[in-house]
């Protein structure tokens, strides 16, 4: 099968930790998304990171901000 | 058997503890290392555990909680990356070799200078040394919370208050208290808590870490995988994977966090007064007995806190014969010896003896304590 490709917005962590706190936080708030490895387009280095509809960028983005969860990049990809 | 060697390690440990490795050895895979849900549960498991660990000891971040093998381990970490070449460091005469051994390698190699508070013959620290020790390079105070030989925990909030007034970083090796004293970091001002996990806390062994305050600086001891950032040349800078390099005993912090829930649930309060009722039935009894020494604060009255650990010995007998004694005539298990704290063998006159050690635990009994000093009475008669 082959892999199916969309448009998604991911948003970076430097640590699992904070990966982790993200999940919990999000999934509390109820927004939409999941844990995924980190893409090539955002970093050749191993990492997770959070995939989730673009539309959602600014309810998440500020979710984590509200709530102190490190984050260190939200990219808009076709993966 | 009685087992009174808690302070080397709690050798019962709650169910809950047991079901949550069991569980984890047959199902957990590596945190940190992928996004499949193996991996991803062992990640939770691993985030739940930082997060109760920094709940129960007050430290400000979940993720400033760095996993470790065991307490010496964090005390190297913690040590070695943060003192510098030429600084001066205070620490005490109640230190455990955990504490004692990375500060002398430091002296060695890289120049670095030791003061010693002192301790008093009864193994009790000199709080006033700390102004007479200071120097203008002194950098860092290191000290126990409690020591494993006496029980007798130190102030740590004078200690605090002197490390803080004069710009100092102060570490301290909780391994004997953590679990059987309450214990905020935030409120004590302590900047690097090294805790283990097998002891108070009734995880298994090889668990243990560090936390470490928003803003204090550890260098990494050891470097490697991590998970992320994997094409760069240096350890990531965040905490904890800054001071985590290599797979985490992932097993081991299943069962820690399923320890740190019994703890929780059964409350410090609880744990410190059911342990303190019985070394102080112990103690009670065994210091009427002629030709017994009960070391520490533990005769002295109204005594601060303390932990449920008291050192005595026999008339001149030495402490291995007598703690033989009372694992081969009585199946009584106690610590002889030096306990890894040579210095306070020198302070309480020791040396050439050391001490018998009784170390009470949750899991323990008034009956124990009572049969110990029917033990200590016959052995001393």
């Amino acid at each position: 099968m082959a892999l199916v490709r969309e448009q998604a917005l991911v948003i970076a962590f430097d640590s699992t930790t904070a990966a982790l706190a993200a999940e919990r936080e999000l999934g509390a708030r109820g927004l939409p998304g999941r844990i995924i490895p980190l893409p090539r387009e955002v970093s050749a280095g191993c990492g997770l990171s959070w995939k989730t509809p673009p539309s959602a960028r600014e309810s998440v983005t500020s979710a984590l901000d509200e709530a102190g969860i490190p984050w260190v990049g939200a990219y808009e990809l076709t993966i | 058997m009685i087992y009174l060697d808690n302070a080397a390690t709690t050798p019962h440990k709650p169910e809950c503890v047991i079901a949550a490795v069991t569980a984890a050895l047959s199902s957990m895979g590596n945190a940190s290392r992928g996004a499949h849900e193996g991996s991803l549960a062992a990640s939770r498991v691993v985030f739940e555990a930082r997060e109760k660990v920094a709940r129960l000891l007050g430290c400000g971040r979940a993720d400033h909680v760095v996993f470790t093998c065991n307490a010496t381990e964090a005390l190297n970490i913690a040590i070695a990356g943060t003192v510098n070449a030429g600084d001066h460091v205070i620490t005490t005469d109640l230190e455990h070799n955990s504490v004692l051994r990375p500060l002398y390698r430091l002296e060695a190699e890289r120049g670095v200078s030791l003061g010693f508070v002192r301790a008093d013959e009864c193994g009790r620290p000199v709080y006033d040394d700390f102004e007479r020790l200071l120097r203008p390079n002194t950098r860092t105070v290191v000290c126990t919370h409690a020591s494993n030989v006496t029980g007798d925990v130190v102030d740590l909030r004078r200690v605090s208050a002197f490390a803080h007034e004069h710009g100092l970083l102060l570490i301290v090796d909780a391994s004997q208290s953590v679990g059987c004293v309450p214990l905020d970091m935030t409120a004590l001002g302590i900047d690097v808590l090294c805790f283990t996990g097998h002891k108070g806390l009734y995880g298994p062994q090889g668990t243990g870490g560090i936390c470490v305050r928003e803003g204090v600086d550890v260098r990494p001891w050891k470097v490697g995988g991590t998970g992320v950032s994997s094409f760069s040349h240096e350890q990531p800078t965040a905490y904890p994977t800054r001071l985590e390099a290599g797979t985490l005993n992932g097993h081991g912090i299943a069962g820690l966090s399923a320890a740190l829930d019994f703890v929780a649930e059964t409350g410090i309060e609880t744990i410190a007064a059911h342990e303190a009722a019985l070394a102080s039935r112990f103690v009670e009894q065994v210091a009427a007995v002629d030709g017994v020494t009960v070391y520490g604060d533990a005769l002295v009255p109204d005594h601060g806190c303390r932990t449920a650990t008291v050192s005595i010995n026999v008339r001149d007998y030495d402490s291995s014969a007598v703690s033989d004694a009372l694992s081969q005539t009585y199946d009584i298990a106690t610590r002889p010896g030096a306990h890894c704290a040579p210095r306070m063998h020198e302070s309480m006159g020791t040396t050439d003896r050391g001490t018998v050690r009784f170390s009470f635990g949750w899991f323990n009994t008034a009956g124990d304590a009572d049969e110990a000093a029917v033990a200590v009475r016959e052995i001393a008669s």
